[in-house]
């Protein structure tokens, strides 16, 4: 832990000064200590990056800074000493919750935006009328005033034609927009810090350099200070002046952007710098090559088209949307094939079609069996399928959703095998031991139900799962996204270990440059329902072709902060992607 | 194969907690209901409930329909465990009361007689039956000492039959129509729910159309309107069956409902598609996998049902639309105590309404905690 | 909203089943009823009383006459019982039946709101504690229970009689200024028997919604915004909370009218229930027909009610 209490000498240039701050869900001995005496400073203008692992606290730190943390949570102990108004500072903590006191800073000298934009916007009053009353609130205008002001804020915060969009509903905006309209409102009364609560964990990475280019750029107009929360090392290295790491309550290290990221003095931030460099980095490459030219599966213009909806008696008709347009890829056996794009590309509804979870609305997906036989799993029949199921595989992205609570491990890991009819009784049992050892979990594991597992922990057992039938194809989809930054790397290398050992080929589906590029021969990039790019996964991460992936890579934050790459990003805004063949 | 992958083998197993890992759905279950007190209380009065339904004959100290012109709308009588008089004993007995009459009204007026004592005693023999429809036997949990004498626990009824007895006969009637009716509605309802959630489509559309159809009708006055076609001649055991089938019409849409719905979200669990790609037959993916996590739910909503049902039971026979006398069930009880004259001089008739409350109150509070239990798994 | 013709259709199909269900028909219990009193009636009168009724057509026909005369005449058929028109029996009744369900939505909206928003807000609190416990007892007790022990009440302990609608008095009177204040007097007992149930499962209702809402992250939003707790609760939670409980009016009216059949039956009432429920034993089919059919037409308005109020006061549901 550090100590930075008495370092610091009451400074000019401190803003915030939270010292030994305590707070505790609930009482006594069982009391939750989400935040465990923890001190910071935040400087005039500068931005301050508090980054942990879900449950470190950094949130609860930050939302008790403005005495809004959601009950049991309590203000313990410490002291929160703000020096916007004057000199001699304002100890925040001491403030009555529901007082006028605290009221006048909330929205007025600090103000916040939070992760989810969709559901921290009322969804039945327009986005004017939320500025609106925050403008109304702390200054001294009437309504017509606060209206051109709102909408001014729009403009500022690059939303088109604010005049209209002013008048609209949250959700008429998208997810970036949204966004846009939180920091406008937060904006409004020209707060002295900005306090950003993941404010970019929702959304696409495109989306996010968007927003943290514009936050960066509000804060040099206005002069603010940013407090920014996040659990992204790569966000952290693009914005951070200082840079606090929290764990379990504590706060472990704190310093300048530079000395954290190069001097780290605690194990901890180490490993989480690590582990994000590590995926900046092919482990693919540094292992043997077991890709092989025998093609094992050929997908010939999968299409997914979802019919419009009808309107009710003359009503509106949605046009029918394609969720894939003639998408054509090979894979070959023993490669690792990657299926990287945004939310909303197609990348999930490809690997869905490919194992048949859903049905393609065309094309064909031509699938040479082990036994050499080719099978079109675009139109297989219920027969087939199964055979086919043994062979391929999936692991998915939610540990937590993937195993029936209600079934014991060994029941999970089993049931393949045991509809199969390749196991049963103790024979079933020893391959499923076998199958947890695999995986680097203890026999103890088998009578257990899932609730007693870790995530990371649950992400073994559902590959357990996919490798009971000795597979020779396994699709991810997301299979790390759910799982902290210092579990993926490790959930990765698990995966690559077994290829080497159960000759596997793998289609991994995500959102993540950096999974793709640490795992990855080839990766196929998809925009909009098509698939824009296919390439070497060292040259699309490095340098693409097209337009799209150019954006793409350059929006993802980089693990340097010296190199503050998204700032300097390309930008990319077609409608309509042109193919590449 | 192992040992290649010891570095991987560092799955830190620490955070298992004492037992809580080994623990099934339904002991998770239990643990979470337990701790709701008011529904723990209340699942033990509805055992009683079932119970005292179940073993009537045996809890009643005389037959429901043994009638005494000579002691009608007698009011209740007192039982006192402890025969002070000469010293402290155990000698059970009810204050006797005479009758007379006002002489203007002719109505009874019953006096307590300090003079006599109806000796009560446990294990009384009455009236001849079977106990659980098997074993012939004419004792009773406690009755009268001398063959012969009444007394009345609740007061008697206009033709001078035993409250107390009646209750406990109607207990029968009216919950296990409750019963009877919801495991009808919720055959319907899993039947019909399940196809339309688990196939969805065309199918669904007609079963949701046809729902929310007899969901818009107006319930009372359709109950009304089928219960009035019932020939008034049936036996008993026809208009039971009758009522029973007119009551579950109606209350297996709320179940469909509900089960339509579980099985649409559960449909698109990601562990039930896991259990498609294990290659498990569409059958063993509804019983093995789907139906363990919507058994809880259904049961919450079944126990939440079963109140409807006696309520409704309740409001037909009392309108005298239900069952009809000779059958006792609560609701033909009520209707007793439809005159106003009758309830005036005898407040006690109100008594199987005050059964009819506690077994709704507490199958409902049951119900909750069930229902707050259903998901062990929720945060 | 025009799937409210087709859904009409099918009730007036369904009603026409349920009238035509009971064994025999109004010739039959009326001889029934005849005979009881030792008059006989013979062959001949009752194949007369038949054709003259209709009821020795063909099952269709006979809804297809009765179907156009309501539609074409506005002419719901003839009661057999009364001899007179089903319409001119209806209309008063009908009325009274309205006024009723309408006052005893407006006294339930007026108990559960506030006590809704009280119990979600001071959650865990006695206040709590005592409404739900009151709620799940409201729920608990028959409505006609409630009817019977009100009235035992009023005769026992306050000498008053809360049967009816109106005084003797005013009972058969034309209507008159006093006469609306004499039903005044008497509408607050139902409603408070009606009320109850509704109100109960409606407090529930509210509370639970709100406590959906208040921990919303919107509400945190505007919490950090700086906006006072008494207005954040008014503007945002109840305001959205607000909307299931507004379009409550779609089953909560339907239910009233319903469930006003059985109390109205025990407190004799002059509505539509105790008329039913007559017209229902004496197999007076149109009589009875006409009545169901417009108790599942009013069910039909309160879910348009509840639609178009949903609509005005969602704009979710506006834009979809």
């Amino acid at each position: 832990m550090v100590d930075i209490v008495n370092t610091a000498a009451t400074n000019n240039d401190v803003i915030l000064d939270v010292r030994h701050l305590k707070t505790y869900f609930g009482t006594g001995d069982k009391a939750v200590r989400a935040v465990d005496d923890v001190s910071f400073q935040l400087k005039r203008g500068k931005t301050l990056c508090i980054v942990g692992e879900s449950g470190s606290g950094k949130s609860v730190t930050a939302r008790s800074i403005l005495q809004i943390v959601d009950p049991p949570g309590k203000i313990m102990d410490g002291e929160i000493l703000y020096y916007g108004k004057d000199a001699k500072g304002q100890d925040l903590a001491r403030l009555d919750e529901r007082g006028k006191e605290i009221r006048s800073i909330r929205g007025h000298e600090i103000a916040m935006i939070f992760q989810e934009p969709m559901t921290s916007l009322s969804p039945i009053h327009t986005i004017g009328d939320q500025i609106i009353e925050a403008i109304l609130l702390h200054q001294d205008v009437n309504k017509e005033e606060a209206k051109n002001r709102a909408i001014e804020m729009l403009r500022k915060v690059e939303i088109p034609n604010p005049a209209v969009a002013i008048e609209k509903y949250t959700f008429e905006y998208s997810g970036g927009m949204r966004q846009r309209a939180m920091i406008a409102m937060a904006l409004a009364c020209n707060p002295k810090i900005l306090i950003a609560d993941e404010p970019t964990t929702a959304l696409d990475v495109t989306t996010q350099a968007e927003i943290l280019a514009l936050i960066k750029n509000l804060q040099e107009q206005y002069g603010m200070a940013v407090l920014f929360i996040t659990h992204d090392m790569g966000v952290v290295a693009e914005i951070a002046d200082e840079i606090g790491v929290m764990k379990n309550g504590h706060l472990l290290e704190f310093g300048t952007a530079e000395e954290v990221f190069y001097t780290a003095k605690n194990d901890y931030t180490r490993e989480l710098i690590d582990s994000v460099r590590k995926l900046e980095t092919s482990a693919r490459k540094a292992r043997k090559n077991t890709t092989t030219d025998q093609k094992l599966m050929e997908v010939r213009g999968v299409s997914k088209i979802y019919p419009g909806r009808k309107g009710f008696l003359g009503g509106k008709t949605s046009a029918p949307f394609k969720a894939l347009d003639n998408v054509s890829i090979d894979l070959y056996e023993g490669e690792n094939l990657g299926i990287v794009g945004e939310s909303g590309s197609g990348k999930t509804t490809l690997g869905n079609c490919i194992i048949r979870v859903l049905n393609p609305s065309g094309g064909e997906v031509l699938y040479r069996m082990g036994s050499g036989q080719i099978v079109d799993l675009a139109k297989a029949g219920t027969h087939d399928l199964r055979e086919v199921h043994q062979e391929i595989r999936m692991v998915f992205q939610d540990p937590f959703a993937s195993l029936n609570p209600r079934m014991t491990i060994a029941q999970i890991v089993g049931e393949p095998l045991l509809v199969s009819g390749k196991a049963k009784g103790q024979a079933l049992r020893d391959r499923v031991t076998e199958l947890l050892a695999t995986v680097g979990l203890p026999a103890m594991a088998l009578d257990r139900y899932p609730h007693a597992f870790s995530g990371g922990q649950r992400q073994r057992i559902g590959i357990a799962r996919a490798l009971a039938c000795n597979p020779r194809l396994i699709i991810a989809d997301e299979a790390t996204s759910a799982l902290d930054v210092t579990l993926r790397s490790q959930i990765l290398d698990l995966l690559l270990d077994l290829q080497e050992k159960l000759n596997l080929s793998f289609i991994l589906v995500s959102h993540d440059i950096g999974v793709i590029r640490y795992f990855c021969d080839r990766v196929a990039v998809m925009y909009k329902g098509q698939l824009v790019e296919v390439g070497e996964a060292e040259k699309i991460c490095s340098a693409p072709d097209h337009a799209y992936t150019k954006a793409l890579i350059s929006a993802v934050p980089g693990t340097h902060p010296q190199d503050k790459r998204i700032m300097n990003r390309h930008r990319y805004n077609a409608e309509a992607p042109s193919k590449v063949a | 194969m192992s040992e290649t992958n010891k570095t991987d083998a560092t799955v830190n197993m620490a955070n298992l907690r004492g037992g809580v890992e080994y623990a099934s759905q339904w002991r998770l279950m239990w643990d979470r209901f337990r701790k709701h007190r008011l529904a723990l209380v209340s699942m033990f009065i509805v055992l009683a409930f079932y119970s005292i339904a179940l073993i009537a004959e045996f809890l009643a100290p005389f037959a429901p329909d043994e009638a005494d012109a000579k002691k009608v709308f007698h009011p209740p009588q007192m039982i006192h465990l402890f025969d002070t008089t000469n010293g402290f004993k155990f000698a059970p007995y009810a204050e006797a009361y005479t009758l007379t009459r006002d002489p203007e009204t002719l109505a009874p007026i019953y006096v307590l007689d300090k003079e006599h004592k109806v000796a009560v005693t446990m294990f009384a023999h009455g009236f001849k039956y079977n106990f659980l429809g098997l074993i012939p036997t004419d004792i009773h949990l406690f009755g009268p000492k001398t063959h012969g004498e009444t007394f009345f626990v609740f007061g008697s009824d206009r033709n001078g039959r035993d409250m107390f007895s009646r209750i406990i006969y109607g207990a029968r009637f009216t919950l296990s129509l409750g019963l009877i009716g919801v495991t009808l509605s919720v055959t319907i309802g899993i039947m019909l729910g399940g196809v339309s959630g688990y196939y969805g489509g065309k199918i669904d559309w007609v079963i949701q159309r046809l729902v929310e159809y007899i969901l818009s009708l107006p319930t009372i006055p359709i109950w009304l309107a089928l219960a009035a076609a019932l020939p008034k001649n049936w036996p008993p055991h026809l208009q039971y069956m009758a009522v029973t089938v007119i009551i579950s019409l109606i209350g297996w849409t709320h179940l469909a409902r509900v089960i339509r719905g579980r099985f649409l979200s559960m449909r698109g669990e990601v562990f039930v598609i896991a259990a498609k790609l294990d290659g498990c037959s569409e059958a063993r993916v509804i019983f093995r996998h789907m139906l363990p996590s919507l058994a809880s739910h259904i049961i919450a909503a079944v126990t939440l049902a079963i109140p409807s049902m006696v309520l409704a039971e309740t409001s037909l026979s009392f309108l005298g639309l239900g069952l009809q006398p000779p059958a006792i069930s609560w609701g033909v009880l009520l209707k007793e105590a439809q005159n106003i004259r009758s309830i005036s001089a005898a407040p006690w008739l109100f008594l199987p309404g005050a059964a009819v409350v506690m077994a709704v109150l507490s199958l409902n509070f049951m119900g909750d905690g069930l229902r707050d239990a259903a998901d062990p798994y929720s945060h | 909203m025009l799937s409210a013709i087709p859904f009409m259709f099918m009730v007036s199909l369904t009603v026409f089943i349920l009238i035509q269900l009971p064994p025999g028909d109004f010739v039959d219990s009326y001889a029934a009823s005849l005979s009881a009193s030792g008059e006989v009636i013979d062959a001949a009168t009752m194949a007369d009383m038949r054709h003259r009724f209709g009821l020795d057509q063909n099952i269709l026909m006979q809804y297809f006459q009765w179907m156009s005369g309501i539609i074409l005449h506005g002419d719901f058929g003839y009661s057999f019982e009364w001899n007179s028109p089903v319409s001119a029996l209806l209309w008063e009744r009908m009325g009274l039946t309205l006024i009723l369900s309408i006052c005893t939505l407006m006294l339930t909206w007026m108990i559960a709101l506030p006590i809704g928003i009280y119990s979600a807000v001071r959650r865990y609190s006695i206040g709590d504690y005592f409404f739900t416990l009151v709620g799940f007892v409201g729920l608990a007790v028959p409505q006609f229970l409630l009817a019977l022990v009100m009235m035992f009440a009023g005769v026992k302990y306050f000498g008053i009689d809360v049967t009816g609608l109106f005084s003797q008095d005013y009972a058969n009177a034309p209507w008159s200024w006093d006469r609306v204040v004499d039903l005044l007097k008497h509408l607050w007992i139902p409603m408070i028997i009606l009320g109850t149930a509704s109100s109960a499962s409606l407090i529930r209702i509210m509370r639970a919604n709100l406590i959906d809402q208040l921990y919303m992250p919107y509400v945190v939003t505007a919490r950090a915004k700086g906006l006072s707790e008494t207005k954040l609760l008014l503007k945002y939670p109840v305001r959205i909370a607000l909307n299931p409980f507004v379009s409550s009016i779609g089953w909560i009216l339907p239910n009233l009218i319903s469930g006003a059949v059985i109390t109205s039956i025990v407190l004799n009432l002059q509505t539509v229930g105790p008329q039913l429920y007559q017209s229902l034993l004496s197999q007076d089919i149109y009589l009875s027909g006409a009545i169901l059919l417009l108790i599942c037409l009013l069910t039909v308005v309160g879910m348009l009610i509840s639609d178009i109020l949903l609509v005005l006061l969602d704009p979710r549901i506006r834009f979809e």
